[in-house]
């Protein structure tokens, strides 16, 4: 029989205010095995802890039952409360009377009859408690980013920093990502390829970072600390060590007219490329759907133009298994496919374009070497009108629901950096709202409206329709006046939405990595956890979990990298005692509890046993691998015989439970 | 086809390819047929038997013979091999270790219809065309084979063998069955009707365990109704509720694995329709993930263990009737 201790917290008046905490501490008082019981007003206060410690010495308590706040918020601060006076940390249970009771009810004589009934639940699981022993696991002190965007780039950088290993694994041939294709950044307008390619660099430096370029993440098994994740590097045809970057093969190769990804197919590369100037690493790539050699074997003329014989025809994808202690997801993103908005004309003419688009036309690198130019016939455009939220905060289906959070700043930097170089032009911004929250970031919209003279209307554009002239009508309302806008414009840039690079969804699942609706990945708590996913060993670290700005990117990225550090500076981890466990005599073999573990935790053997009738059969038995077992339970709802169990919510332990609830 | 089996289980024992035949004998009347193990040929020419009366269905019983040594040809009708191919799935028999020999079916009757029927003195059976003729101390009596067919072989939904080795005679086809016909009977009842329906039932239950010991999918090690530690095999003794609690916690242990073999209600002495629980849940699971037939083959997933994302949500499930 257990001894058992009854501590009912009033949480102030969280609890207290609604609960008589005096007369449900009287009633556990007279339940079986209960021989202390008492309230107190903030159980979690060292002074209350004390009230815990004392009673186990001095009651010789074997169990504790401590009825409070929901066991997420203090079931960690009562369990070492417990080892602090000599008990095992599995014989406490929480009765949640805050979160699950006091909260939700008005009326004191239901809450109160409520509290009791659920401490009477806790306390009947506690009698069925058994000591249980954490194992512990070693951390290979190795993390992977997957994504080298500046995302990754800023998480790598800060983990290699601390002295650890980082390997990026990029799908690209270049890390760097997105922001490679800006041109200036909010709110200061410094230019990012002079922010961002240092940064670039430094990865290609450090010792500690290995960039797996042109490469992507196949496979990961195993669990926090001890990941194992298959890594293909696509073949590139280029012998990277040989590989110099002088670029001689890309301006000789005959294939000249394949649409360049970098500028977003407004102007052409090569068959072998290399993806823009800044590149790392620096190494030619071949694209294999489009180079004649290795379509048909003929031309060779890269190999022959090598100085450094790098071209390498026959190059295989190749296989690489590597062992990690953490993974860093920093997927990215992209603006949505516009083909669901045929109002705004998007595949009707060149000159309207996303504002993806027009980065690259005012970048110096980009097909018009900056000056701002019709796509349409390389005239300088002298009506702009960017039309925001494209896809964004839509619920009609078409879009996305979410605000993609950085159409506003940058559509203010477009305009005002229009304004600025071609003060001729007039600039239209058509805006639901305009929103700027962010450091500086409100005074850069104002200077955009007030200096710059940017016409900001608020309105959506209805239509906008190519003449044959080639200017562009754009229908428009403006809310604030009340009338319809008819505006004659050269160009249209579309503020598309963003959303989660489309591997996402495949690596959410290869982590076992929870997801929302809109394939972003959420974080453990949207709070208090924001950068770890609620997979342990699993960081987010940028626009994957959810739209952001640059600076808030780094922000994160940062701070995902000090939850690596944190984690990787372990040398080892103490596991999860509440895990699956099989008895062997009742398991049937059958796999059923195999193919619902999420984990990939149970494996089976066949095992000799001796039978009642003193034979011995070989049998098929399941085993479960505690170090990777998570404790979900759902091998023990599947396992037909009952053989499956739960350490700590067994199910002994939650039939006692509900019988405890329904007993009257 | 009696004497084909007996000379292909002859050829295979003599030949040494199996060990053990696993068949049915005639017990002490000619309706009174029971599964055996035949080792030698004399065995097999004594009292090896395939008739109208060979309903049971043998694969449960290579859960222990397909672990002896050696190999264990069994004969299959077409609805046993469903439950050979869940059993298979389960890793419950070694298939190397059997050789499966499909024979047709045609259905099969029993010594209690029969005698219902008015038929006494019954020395054996055959059949010809839509009658079964039936030899008896009383000279030869024919009766419609549809009106003495259990209702699983009246609703029959399948004459095709899903897994053998070796085929004797003709297969058939999966068949367009009405089986869930008096499900949906049950179904339009009221609640009250219906819990009134299944107590009268179940009522009649004398808890011998023969539903329970027939059953392809109830083959645990240990069963939780023998198991004192279980907290359950006391439960369902405890009043005549609980105890009718026994076919529901069977029903809902065998869902998603059951194969609708129906040798539930075959072997219950009390006549209880037993299939009709596990039929209910068939129905169900085909009309909330799509048709899924257990035992169709080794590897798919029973939507039941499995995930998908175009899974019916909650709402759905009632929509469609599951908070009936």
């Amino acid at each position: 029989m257990q001894r058992i201790g009854v501590f009912v917290c009033w949480c102030g008046s969280n609890i207290a205010g609604t609960v008589d905490v005096a007369a449900v501490a009287e009633a556990l008082s007279h339940e079986p095995g209960v021989v202390y019981s008492t309230n107190y007003q903030y159980m979690c206060s060292e002074a209350g802890q004390n009230i815990i410690k004392d009673a186990i010495k001095e009651q010789q308590l074997t169990g504790v039952v401590i009825c409070s706040c929901s066991p997420r918020m203090h079931e960690a601060t009562f369990r070492k409360t417990a080892a602090a006076a000599g008990l095992n940390p599995y014989m406490v249970e929480i009765a949640n009377i805050r979160e699950q009771c006091s909260w939700i009810h008005k009326d004191m004589p239901t809450a109160t009859e409520k509290a009791i009934i659920l401490g009477r639940a806790a306390i009947a699981k506690v009698q069925l408690n058994a000591p249980l022993i954490a194992g512990e696991s070693p951390v290979t002190k190795r993390a992977l980013v997957i994504g080298g965007g500046i995302a990754g780039i800023q998480t790598a950088l800060d983990i290699a920093e601390a002295g650890f290993e980082v390997d990026i694994v990029e799908k690209q041939p270049t890390i760097g990502g997105k922001m490679t294709q800006l041109d200036k950044t909010f709110p200061t307008l410094d230019c990012a390829a002079c922010i961002l390619t240092p940064k670039m660099v430094d990865c290609a430096q450090n010792e500690n970072i290995n960039i797996f370029a042109y490469s992507e993440v196949q496979e990961v098994k195993g669990f926090v600390g001890n990941f194992t994740a298959k890594i293909k590097k696509k073949a590139r045809f280029v012998d990277p060590n040989k590989c110099t970057g002088c670029g001689e093969c890309t301006e000789k190769c005959p294939m000249k007219k394949i649409p360049n990804e970098f500028n977003l197919g407004m102007d052409n590369r090569r068959a072998i490329y290399i993806p823009f100037a800044q590149a790392v690493p620096k190494i030619a790539t071949i694209d294999p759907d489009h180079c004649n050699m290795l379509k048909n074997g003929k031309c060779g003329l890269c190999a022959k133009v090598c100085g450094a014989g790098a071209i390498d025809y026959k190059q295989k994808d190749e296989i690489v298994e590597r062992q990690y202690g953490a993974i860093v997801v920093a997927t990215g993103y992209n603006p949505i496919k516009l083909d669901k908005f045929d109002e705004f004309g998007y595949s009707l003419s060149p000159d309207v374009v996303t504002s993806l688009e027009f980065e690259r036309l005012t970048n110096a690198a980009g097909p018009t070497s900056g000056t701002l130019l019709r796509p349409s016939d390389g005239k300088h455009p002298h009506t702009l009108v960017f039309v925001q939220c494209v896809g964004s905060r839509d619920t009609s289906g078409c879009g996305k629901p979410y605000c993609s959070k950085i159409c506003c700043m940058y559509t203010a930097k477009h305009a005002m950096l229009v304004r600025e170089k071609y003060p001729d032009t007039e600039v239209y911004v058509f805006y639901i709202d305009v929103r700027t929250p962010g450091k500086n970031f409100d005074e850069f919209y104002r200077r955009a409206v007030e200096e710059y003279g940017v016409h900001y209307i608020k309105g959506m554009v209805g239509k906008v329709a190519p003449r044959a002239d080639g200017k562009l009508m754009v229908q428009a309302s403006d809310l604030i006046s009340n009338e319809q806008l008819h505006i004659e414009a050269d160009m249209v840039v579309l503020a598309a939405a963003i959303e989660p690079d489309k591997t996402a969804r495949s690596l959410g699942t290869m982590l076992t990595a929870s997801m929302d609706t809109n394939d972003f990945f959420t974080e453990a708590h949207p709070k208090l956890r924001p950068v770890e996913s609620p997979t342990a060993g699993i960081f987010l670290s940028g626009v994957c979990q959810g739209p952001k700005d640059i600076p808030e990117t780094v922000s994160q990225a940062s701070a995902a990298a000090a939850k690596v550090i944190g984690l990787l500076a372990k040398n080892k981890l103490t596991g999860n005692p509440c895990v699956a466990t099989s008895d062997e005599m009742m398991c049937n073999g059958c796999s059923s509890c195999e193919k619902v573990c999420p984990y990939g935790a149970i494996t089976y053997q066949d095992k000799e046993f001796r039978m009642p009738d003193r034979t011995v059969a070989i049998r098929r038995v399941a085993s479960v691998n505690e170090a990777v077992c998570q404790g979900c339970g759902a091998c023990t709802v599947a396992c037909p015989s009952g053989a499956m169990d739960l350490k700590g919510f067994s199910n002994s332990q939650i039939m006692a439970e509900v019988d405890a609830i329904c007993k009257m | 086809m009696q004497k084909i089996m007996i000379a292909k289980a002859k050829e295979l024992l003599q030949s040494g390819a199996v060990d053990r035949v696993l068949g049915w004998k005639t017990g002490e009347f000619a309706y009174d047929i029971t599964p055996a193990v035949f080792e030698t040929i004399e065995e097999l020419e004594q009292s090896f038997v395939y008739d109208d009366f060979c309903g049971a269905n043998l694969s449960k019983y290579l859960i222990k013979a397909s672990r002896l040594d050696g190999k264990t040809l069994v004969f299959l009708k077409p609805c046993d091999t469903y439950s050979f191919n869940q059993l298979i799935k389960e890793h419950r028999i070694l298939r190397d270790n059997v050789y499966v020999v499909g024979v047709p079916c045609e259905g099969k009757t029993d010594g209690e219809t029969l005698k219902q029927h008015g038929i006494k003195g019954i020395l054996g059976i055959g059949s010809q065309g839509d009658d079964f003729i039936i030899d008896t101390l009383y000279g030869e009596k024919t009766v419609k084979r549809a009106d003495v067919l259990p209702e699983r072989c009246q609703n029959c939904k399948s004459k095709q063998h899903v897994v053998y080795d070796e085929l004797l005679g003709e297969d058939g086809q999966v068949l367009d069955s009405h089986r869930f016909d008096m499900v949906e009977k049950i179904e339009a009842m009221t609640p009250d009707e219906r819990f009134d329906f299944w107590r009268g039932e179940l009522s009649r239950c004398i808890r011998c365990n023969a539903c329970r010991n027939v059953c392809p999918a109830c083959s645990c090690e240990k069963c939780v109704f023998d198991n004192d530690a279980s907290g359950i095999a006391q439960k369902a003794a405890a009043d005549s509720f609980e105890e009718n609690m026994f076919h529901i916690i069977r029903a809902f242990h065998v869902a998603g694995r059951c194969t609708d073999c129906g040798e539930c209600s075959r072997v219950c002495p009390q006549n209880i329709p037993l299939h009709l629980l596990n039929r209910k849940f068939i129905k169900d699971i085909n009309e909330l993930y799509g048709d899924f037939q257990a035992g169709a083959d080794t590897e798919s997933r029973a939507p039941l263990t499995n995930y998908q994302e175009s899974d019916v949500e909650p709402s759905i499930v009632y929509h469609k009737g599951g908070n009936r």
